[in-house]
């Protein structure tokens, strides 16, 4: 690292340019973040319940006691978290913990909203079942923080990375553990349970990519032969990203999934870009998805159906089709229904929408919060996102530097995908909305990358600074 | 790095920007578009949220909307389902809605475009939008009287007051109860809907104004010999030969009088005796004597044909205008190809009681917003003038005879002249008859003016559908 950079950053905090003041304010800065952080919580805690009170009140028209738990619970499993990290990663960002929590709170209370419509309870009830699996990723997320201690150990296992990465999302093809949804093969079926290894997969490849790219780097950017203008590699440098493309395009045909197949290799080409800082290779791996996609769509008929939906929804023929536009026209329809205010939690009819808790949630929350809600959910994932790219530009070594990176730049590449095709950006793809999306794994991924860039960020604070004094 | 970050950072910015365009795109600068879609059933929803407006008659709610703690709000209520159903229609929550329902819906669910100004205000003053009420003409006491005198036939009686047009009673039996299909149980409403889409006797159409249409047997005399003499060609004392029987020309069928024998006595019959005795023989004759194009000119001046709601859509009766001989005879004693609605013959009655000047009917008489404004008043209409003054007196003339000492005895009232015509219309070979009253009182300064048809019957018109006749009309003058 370049001790101009780190001067600069350490003009930015001068509380620690000199020894002793610093020395002073280190004793209390662990305590003041935590308690920011409690404050932060317990107002995220609030929000939360008032949204699940006003769930009841707007669509019962009662408060149940549902309320303890559904909220409650949530709060509890947030504290636990909150306290793991009073003892073990003190300096870790304060923001980042209240944003998840928030999130996923919002996310419970509209699905329970959504169950509510749908007059289900117990273990058929998608609420419940979210916050049992909010509570196994929190679980799962002290369980990061605790475990590891140091994140350059994870440098280590970067090829093991690539091969769970690969393997994670390799896994529905495998034929008796693969289940087929929705036209999409992204599921793996272990009898007693399924889950979507794809979501888990990004962790992996994004810790892969952090530790290829950090070795890699140099030869990639300054070794190999100059062709029309552009560095090419060499071919051993070169191989993991034919990997990774191929992987990319293997999704894309054979899991009929271009959302995963997009989130993946944007994040590749994205930490690429920060690791070596050559525009040229971003736009050449630009090239080669859409060329890609575009072959495929010709090709393959439910590629060609996504695109189709997309520029043509209103078409009734297209509407009507199976696998035509009926979902992203209603989700419009709600979005237009609530409007700038919305209708209000629990009086909005968010359950015409098919998958309206899962890959529908931002329409959901949408037509029941207005435009007003969602830009309000627009500003908690870009803070949430801030923090991340923060670890970035903050961070000591630059393994943790691109792992932060590339762990945030996800969720914001993954938020742009899947809003993106519900507001009709961009085709509709089947992702999940991080944190509020009914759903197992993504909750699990969601809430360890939560713990891993709350470990990152500690240990952005915990190194001791290179003082430069002019 | 930190370049490369800065740079990153601006294209986070920029893909969250996009998605603040895009959602701003759908909530505000195409919500209109979107929320007029048809196939955005959350605007149909919501109209099943507002309090919908009453159906009133003489201002007491037979429909109206009462709280439910559901999320659709209100269950839509009727209070005296059978006896107003073919009149109210029913309303559903997604299965469509029929009558006044229907075709009142815009007043009702507070859409209307008179209406605009007053959902703005609701919606900036926090209130709850709401329908305008929507009062019939119906009189209750009439309806009932009508109600209960058709008993257990199947049928229809219409009841209209001449000057005005307005329907005074409704009644179609069998009739079905709206509230089973007003539940809030889509499944069950569906599968009593399908039951009684099923049923054979068709609770579900108002027979007074659409369904198959009924023979109007000899009350369509009426409009030929109203023809004859409005046209100048003939005069009540007109004469045509009185045989007993009749070979139809081209043709070897024979047709008859009730009765098998001569129309009176004399080797003739004036058209006066024809109507009075409901003769088929002298009618036939004078329908071949007319001609096609003068009859179908009359009855396209009577209605026939012709569009018309009230506000529900009246089937048109029809007449072809392609007859030959043989049916043009048929026809002309309301046999062979004419087809007729209830509301038609009470039409006809209508406009010879009111000098010759038919009113537009209509069950409409006000519609009432919730701030008690009337947004549309009761206001007669002429339809049409299909004779002239000195014919309907003429005809009047020939009608009231017809009940004080012709056929159509059953439906003399005492103390008051009574003008009717009675019909027993054949449907066919081995099937079963179809019976008519149709007429006016007082003959001489008419109050209403009914058509009353019963079904499936072995009996005659005069023996079955004239007592409920004169009932209904002796309920209205007694008023």
């Amino acid at each position: 690292m370049a001790s101009p950079e780190a001067a600069a950053i350490a003009a930015e905090s001068p509380e620690e340019t000199r020894t002793p003041r610093s020395m002073k304010l280190r004793l209390h800065l662990p305590a003041k973040l935590r308690n920011l952080e409690l404050a932060l919580l317990i107002f995220a805690c609030a929000i939360n319940g008032a949204a699940v009170i006003l769930v009841q009140l707007g669509a019962l028209g009662k408060i149940l006691p549902e309320i303890i738990w559904m909220g409650g619970g949530l709060a509890a499993l947030a504290v636990g978290l909150h306290m793991t990290l009073r003892f073990l990663a003190p300096q870790a960002d304060p923001f980042i913990l209240p944003l998840a929590t928030l999130l996923n709170g919002l996310g419970i209370a509209e699905i329970y909203r959504l169950d509510l419509a749908r007059g289900v309870s117990g273990w058929q009830a998608f609420s419940i079942r979210q916050i049992a699996w909010t509570g196994i990723a929190i679980a799962v997320a002290i369980v990061v923080v605790v475990a590891i201690r140091n994140h350059r150990v994870l440098q280590r296992y970067r090829y093991i990375a690539m091969f769970v990465g690969i393997l994670l999302l390799l896994l529905p093809m495998l034929p008796g553990i693969g289940v087929e949804q929705f036209g999409a093969r992204l599921w793996v079926n272990l009898g007693f349970f399924s889950f979507q290894p794809g979501e888990l997969a990004k962790i992996a490849l994004a810790i892969f990519f952090a530790g290829y790219l950090v070795e890699a780097r140099d030869s990639l950017s300054l070794v190999g032969k100059h062709l029309l203008g552009m560095q090419l590699p060499r071919v051993r440098d070169f191989g993991p990203i034919l990997i990774i493309w191929l992987a990319a395009m293997l999704v894309l045909i054979i899991q009929r999934d271009l959302g995963t197949s997009l989130l993946y290799f944007g994040l590749f080409l994205v930490m690429l870009y920060v690791a070596t800082g050559r525009v040229g290779w971003v736009v050449f791996g630009l090239l080669l998805f859409v060329g890609g996609a575009v072959l495929a769509s010709q090709f393959f008929s439910y590629v060609g159906a996504r695109f189709h939906g997309w520029l043509d929804a209103f078409n009734p023929d297209v509407y009507n089709a199976v696998g035509g536009s009926y979902q992203l026209v209603q989700g419009l329809f709600g979005l237009a229904h609530g409007g700038l205010i919305g209708t209000g939690l629990g009086q909005g009819r968010p359950g015409i929408v098919p998958l309206a808790e899962s890959d529908y949630i931002v329409a959901s929350l949408g037509e029941e919060l207005g435009l007003a809600g969602l830009f309000a959910i627009f500003a908690l994932y870009l803070l949430f996102v801030s923090r991340g790219i923060r670890i970035g530009i903050a961070g000591q070594d630059d393994f943790g530097r691109l792992l932060g990176i590339g762990l945030s730049f996800v969720i914001a590449l993954q938020i742009f995908i899947v809003v993106g095709g519900v507001t009709r950006l961009i085709p509709l793809t089947g992702l999940t909305t991080p944190f509020l999306a009914a759903g197992g794994s993504s909750l699990v991924a969601n809430w360890v990358i939560v713990g891993m860039l709350l470990r990152l960020s500690d240990s952005v604070r915990q190194q001791p600074r290179l003082v430069v004094t002019p | 790095m930190n370049r490369e970050l800065k740079r990153l950072s601006v294209a986070i910015l920029a893909m969250f920007t996009a998605l603040l365009c895009s959602s701003t795109t759908i909530a505000v600068l195409q919500v209109d578009n979107l929320r007029a879609d048809p196939r955005n059933v959350r605007t149909l929803y919501d109209s099943y949220s507002a309090e919908r407006g009453p159906i009133l008659v003489a201002g007491k709610p037979i429909a109206q909307s009462s709280p439910v703690d559901d999320e659709y709000k209100y269950l839509r209520t009727y209070l005296e389902p059978y006896l107003y159903a073919p009149v109210t229609g029913y309303f559903t929550l997604n299965q469509g809605n029929t009558g006044i329902e229907g075709t009142m819906n815009a007043y009702l669910s507070g859409t209307a475009n008179d209406q605009f100004l007053a959902q703005v205000n609701a919606i900036l003053t926090g209130q709850t939008p709401k329908g305008a009420a929507v009062q019939l003409t119906i009189d209750p006491e009439i309806q009932q009287v009508a109600w209960d005198a058709l008993g257990d036939h199947k049928g229809a009686v219409v009841a209209i007051d001449p000057k005005t047009g307005a329907i005074l009673a409704m009644v179609s039996k069998p009739s079905f109860d709206p509230n089973t299909l007003a539940g809030h149980d889509t499944d069950l409403v569906i599968s009593t809907y399908n039951k009684l889409l099923s049923d054979p006797t068709d609770p579900l159409i108002n027979r007074a104004i659409s369904g198959d249409l009924y023979h109007p047997g000899s009350t369509f005399k009426l409009i030929v010999a109203s023809a004859a003499i409005d046209s100048g060609q003939f005069e009540p004392s007109s004469e045509f030969p009185n045989p007993s029987s009749l070979q139809l020309p081209q043709s070897t069928s024979v047709i008859h009088n009730s009765g098998n024998g001569t129309c009176g006595p004399g080797e003739t019959v004036t058209i006066a005796d024809a109507l009075r005795l409901s003769c088929n023989i002298p009618f036939a004759e004078l329908g071949e004597a007319l001609g096609q194009d003068l009859l179908l000119k009359y009855t396209e001046k009577f209605g026939f044909g012709q569009d018309l709601g009230v506000p529900m859509t009246v089937t048109p009766s029809q007449i072809p205008d392609d007859l030959d001989d043989p049916q043009l005879m048929l026809s002309s004693f309301g046999q062979a190809n004419v087809l007729v609605t209830p509301l038609q013959m009470a039409m006809v009655s209508a406009a010879i009681a009111n000098k010759g000047v038919m009113m537009k009917p209509t069950l409409i008489n006000s519609i009432i917003a919730p701030d008690l404004t009337i947004l549309q008043p009761f206001s007669p209409e002429v339809f049409a003038q299909p004779i002239g003054q000195g014919t309907s007196e003429t005809m009047t003339t020939l009608m009231v005879a017809n009940v004080a000492n012709g056929a159509a005895s059953n439906g003399r009232i005492g103390g008051v002249d009574v003008a009717g015509k009675t019909g027993t219309a054949q449907n066919g070979e081995g099937q079963l008859l179809t019976l008519w009253f149709t007429g006016f009182a007082p003959a001489d300064n008419p109050k209403v003016a009914v058509a009353v048809v019963v079904e499936d019957s072995t009996s005659f018109g005069n023996a079955v559908a004239a007592p409920i006749a004169q009932k209904v009309m002796e309920a209205v003058l007694k008023q």
